[in-house]
């Protein structure tokens, strides 16, 4: 039999109260002490206005609880019912972003846009371009080496629009102050999560070509 | 049949289970809103590969406070 306190009290109200009965050798004329039912400690008793017990009560009476150790235990249950309530929305939320994965994974990769010419950005300016749709502005910036970079203009913080500052080797956004890298694109400074999305570039003589987005997490 | 004597648990004993089931579900929750900023960051940064994982454990967590729930619901 297993060894818990459910399965001793059973055990116990098993045995014969009756004094030499089998399982009460030994003891003398009283019963074990918890044998009867324990008395109750005035804390645990409700009485009702209508003095009936607390189960015969209507259900609203059993939730507004009348006495500060059973409102304790309502609301640390009813607290335990609304983490559980919550912990379904996590998983909900998780099941959302699964969906938008399968979703994307099935969109068309997005497609070669020329987005200007090597003479036209001198070195150590940017210039502006959307890829790939026309709602991702994006910033094309030439080096005082003459390198060419090209970045999402979105912050990964809350997308506001970063601004190339390349005398300074960074890319600044004004709204919480985030700094990436000029350079590779990575967040050194402020809020931003993510670094700034790269697009791949391609050069065929004059021309410049988009020909991709590479999203990172580092 | 006879339905089975169910051990009285006093409201002091009670309200001590609750605080412990309580607990375990907080911790559960907190790791499920871990779980969930990770999984956003790595999807909004072109990462795939965590998203059914981190949705797998997400659930094996739910089912663990759902079952801590029923327990509760018993008492």
């Amino acid at each position: 039999m297993p060894d818990d306190p459910q399965s001793r009290f059973e055990q116990d109200r098993a045995i014969d109260p009756r004094i030499d009965s089998p399982g009460r050798e030994g003891l003398t004329g009283t019963a074990r002490g918890d044998i009867y039912e324990p008395t109750r400690e005035p804390e645990d008793v409700t009485v009702s206005p209508d003095e009936r017990p607390m189960h015969e009560q209507p259900q609203w009476r059993q939730d507004f609880a009348i006495d500060w150790p059973e409102d304790n235990f309502v609301a640390r249950r009813d607290f335990a019912k609304f983490l559980v309530l919550t912990s379904g929305a996590f998983v909900a939320g998780q099941a959302w972003i699964a969906a938008h994965s399968l979703v994307r994974s099935r969109r068309a990769p997005p497609g070669r846009v020329k987005i200007g010419a090597l003479t036209a950005i001198a070195a150590g300016t940017a210039t502006m371009f959307t890829y790939p749709t026309q709602n991702d502005p994006c910033l094309l910036i030439r080096t005082r080496s003459g390198e060419l970079l090209a970045y999402s203009q979105k912050c990964t913080h809350l997308s506001c629009a970063v601004v190339p500052k390349i005398d300074e080797g960074i890319l600044h956004c004004p709204c919480h102050e985030g700094i990436f890298d000029l350079a590779t694109g990575r967040n050194i400074a402020g809020p931003p999560p993510r670094p700034l999305p790269v697009i791949q570039l391609e050069v065929l003589g004059d021309d410049i070509y988009a020909i991709g987005v590479k999203e990172r997490t580092v | 049949m006879t339905p089975k004597p169910q051990r009285q648990l006093t409201r002091a004993q009670r309200t001590t289970v609750v605080t412990g089931v309580l607990c375990f579900v907080l911790i559960l929750v907190v790791l499920q809103l871990w779980l969930i900023t990770a999984t956003m960051n790595a999807y909004l940064g072109g990462d795939d590969v965590v998203i059914w994982p981190a949705l797998g454990a997400s659930v094996a967590c739910l089912a663990l406070n759902l079952g801590l729930l029923r327990y509760l619901l018993q008492r």
